[in-house]
């Protein structure tokens, strides 16, 4: 290990974009020899992801489209965490949010638009965060390990909705199991939508205006955890349970709170979803968002300023990773779950690995130029 | 006696489906133990699985998949030692890091070696474990009882499953009764206090970590090359997290840890009798409750209606030597 570094000495760009930085590239290293070891040529791929996700309008669209899911629910892993939870149950919570959605959509359709709009964003929120309710509570007040119990919630979440989607409310008219296809005055306006209204053709795009909530869920947590007196104090909590506690700082109350408001950004999920893609619920459509949300927060570290790039990184590792799974034979989208999970490794895990090096590097560098 | 074989048969189940949760509890203890959380059971299950049946057969012989399994799971505990122990990373994200890279790329190189469906090709007879029928197993069924215990429950298991439970007695007195064992829960509760009897706390919890390694990739290996005869993508089905459920709920102790596996290996071969069976009052039951069942119960097991199960103390805090 070499010498230990004056942090106060190390610039904030070398510590939050350098290491980073860095941490990534390796990431992207150790995954192309994965591609070279399923047969395929890494430097291609890369020129695919590329092409697939700037080539051309609409596969631009659908990376800003997979950027809005990764917003939702990398935002809801960094917000647990701030308080020391690891919310692995993103995927259920955004399930559940989904049925919120679709909820307010049939039975609340007599409404103006913009009012179902707003009740199903609350929907979305309240189911999400029904379902981050019972693991918040049990690690509060049973010391439950969170992780454990998110993920059990995940597997309970899917036999609840394919027994929902099978039996309940299933549209009887269709085989797949899936819901009856919500009042089309309620479908979120599309990119397309938009395309037509300014004169440019553009083929079919799931890029809706879901985006735009999701910027405004960005400066909520930002407000929300930077700003008020309840994001102090659960990153008083998360920081040291027993100096939060002779704060007068309750750690249970701040840990079901802050797995509520996690659960409610997962749920939001649902929106983009169901009322911009799908326009109804179907089994699985959640499809491992969920768990990339943990990626993006870590790589993102846990800040909103962070975690746009973040999800904009992953947006563009689908959105051309589907274009090399589309060309290359040997590559399926597992390649790029296998992926994330080196991302996590580096940037979360790992992200020691080479910072003393780098910072010690930067401020002997720095030091000359100063004495110079 | 219809009713004695329903019994039997539900009880052989429970052996046979709780053996891949003990050899994976039984890995989580000692990883736990010596302070160092272990969530990847269920990524190193499933790497195991894939490793084991896709050396079977490459090289058609099972017992070489098992031991390329074992070398793929020490490696991963290495990994998570050297992210988590020398670097101090977070404990759990390095398991989860670990459980997403490898559901991913499991899948993602059977679908690239053998098509794009993810699964591995079958093994045939030479190339998997094969149920072992006890001695005399056949002669005994006529006995009343004690024949058809050894008969139907005790006999026609695979290899693995008898070495689960072998396997715990030996964890119980390497952990209790040996030097090794004292150090290993010492370097769990008190770690500078094991560093100031001059023990090293970082290499103690390698080989707490390898030895994780070699008995989790028995858990992986059951499944791919005992009970099925391939591995398909999430074949561990979140047997990592239940073993670990049952850890907990064991007090991180192996014969508790042992119930609380054979619990579940219990209500899921009840789970498995239960589908389709009209049941008196409520009647048939639908499939994907019944399904998920051993999830809620790790649920209500860990929300642990008989106590606060307390860790070991130094657990999930990597150790920073003094200067």
């Amino acid at each position: 290990m070499s010498a230990l570094v004056d942090k106060s000495k190390v610039p904030w760009w070398v510590s939050n974009l350098i290491v980073p930085l860095v941490n990534l590239v390796l990431a992207l290293l150790v995954s192309g020899l994965f591609i070279f070891i399923a047969g395929e040529n890494p430097i291609q791929a890369v020129q695919l992801i590329i092409y697939g996700s700037f080539g051309y309008i609409e596969g631009f669209a659908y990376t800003l489209y997979y950027t809005t899911n990764f917003i939702f629910t990398g935002l809801a892993f960094a917000v647990a965490f701030h308080c020391r939870l690891f919310n692995i149950g993103g995927e259920g919570q955004a399930y559940l949010g989904g049925l919120g959605v679709f909820f307010v959509a049939i039975n609340f359709s007599f409404l103006p638009v913009p009012i179902v709009w707003l009740l199903a964003v609350i929907g979305a929120a309240l189911f999400g965060a029904a379902w981050a309710f019972i693991p918040g509570y049990l690690q509060a007040k049973r010391g439950s390990h969170v992780v454990i119990t998110t993920i059990m919630f995940n597997f309970i979440a899917s036999s609840l909705m394919v027994f929902l989607l099978v039996d309940v409310i299933r549209d009887t008219n269709q085989m797949g199991p899936h819901t009856v296809v919500v009042a089309k005055e309620l479908w979120f306006p599309t990119f397309k939508d938009f395309g037509q209204f300014i004169g440019l053709k553009i083929r079919y795009s799931p890029l809706n205006i879901s985006f735009l909530l999701a910027i405004a869920a960005l400066f909520f947590v930002w407000f929300l955890i930077w700003k008020t007196k309840w994001g102090y104090e659960m990153r008083a909590v998360g920081h040291s349970t027993k100096a939060a506690v002779y704060a007068g700082i309750s750690p249970h109350r701040n840990i079901i709170i802050a797995m509520l408001i996690s659960g409610a950004l997962a749920g939001l999920l649902g929106i983009n979803e169901i009322l911009g893609v799908h326009h109804k619920v179907i089994a699985g459509f959640p499809a491992g968002y969920g768990f990339t949300g943990i990626a993006v927060a870590l790589m993102g570290r846990n800040h909103p300023i962070g975690i746009f790039p973040a999800a904009f990184l992953f947006g563009i590792l689908y959105q051309g990773g589907s274009e090399v799974t589309f060309d290359m034979p040997n590559i399926t989208r597992y390649m790029f779950v296998a992926v994330q999970g080196v991302i996590i490794l580096f940037s979360g895990a790992l992200e020691n690995l080479f910072r003393p090096q780098i910072e010690s590097f930067f401020v002997k560098r720095l030091n000359t130029v100063q004495t110079v | 006696m219809e009713y004695f074989l329903d019994i039997a048969s539900l009880l052989n189940s429970t052996f046979r489906i709780s053996t891949p949760l003990v050899f994976a509890a039984m890995a989580g203890l000692f990883a736990e133990r010596s302070g160092v959380i272990d969530f990847s059971l269920e990524g190193k299950m499933l790497t195991a699985a894939f490793v084991a049946a896709t050396g079977s057969y490459f090289f058609g012989s099972e017992w070489l998949g098992l031991v390329l399994a074992i070398m793929a799971c020490v490696s991963l505990s290495m990994l998570h030692g050297f992210a988590s122990v020398t670097h101090k990373g977070d404990q759990v994200v390095s398991c989860v890091a670990i459980n997403i890279l490898m559901i991913g790329l499991t899948t993602a190189l059977a679908a690239a070696w053998f098509g794009e469906a993810g699964l591995t090709p079958t093994l045939n007879n030479d190339q998997r474990f094969l149920e072992i029928t006890l001695p005399f197993a056949d002669a005994l069924r006529s006995v009343p009882i004690i024949g058809l215990i050894y008969s139907e429950i005790l006999s026609g298991h695979y290899i693995f499953v008898y070495m689960a439970y072998l396997l715990v007695p030996v964890v119980y007195w390497v952990v209790f009764k040996t030097s090794f064992g004292l150090r290993l829960r010492a370097v769990g509760e008190n770690p500078s206090a094991v560093d100031t009897a001059g023990i090293n706390v970082f290499s103690m919890r390698y080989k707490a970590l390898a030895i994780n390694g070699v008995l989790i990739a028995f858990a992986g290996a059951h499944l791919s090359t005992a009970v099925n005869a391939n591995f398909f993508r999430e074949m561990s089905a979140g047997r990592g997290y239940l073993a670990l459920a049952a850890l907990i709920f064991g007090k991180w102790h192996p014969k508790t840890a042992l119930l609380a596996c054979m619990l579940f290996g219990f209500t899921d071969a009840l789970q498995i009798r239960l589908q389709g069976v009209a049941l008196p009052i409520v009647g048939i039951i639908p499939v994907q409750f019944i399904q998920a069942i051993p999830y809620v119960l790790t649920v209500v097991l860990l929300a642990g209606f008989v106590g606060k199960a307390i860790a070991p103390s130094a657990i999930g805090q990597p150790y920073v030597k003094e200067q």
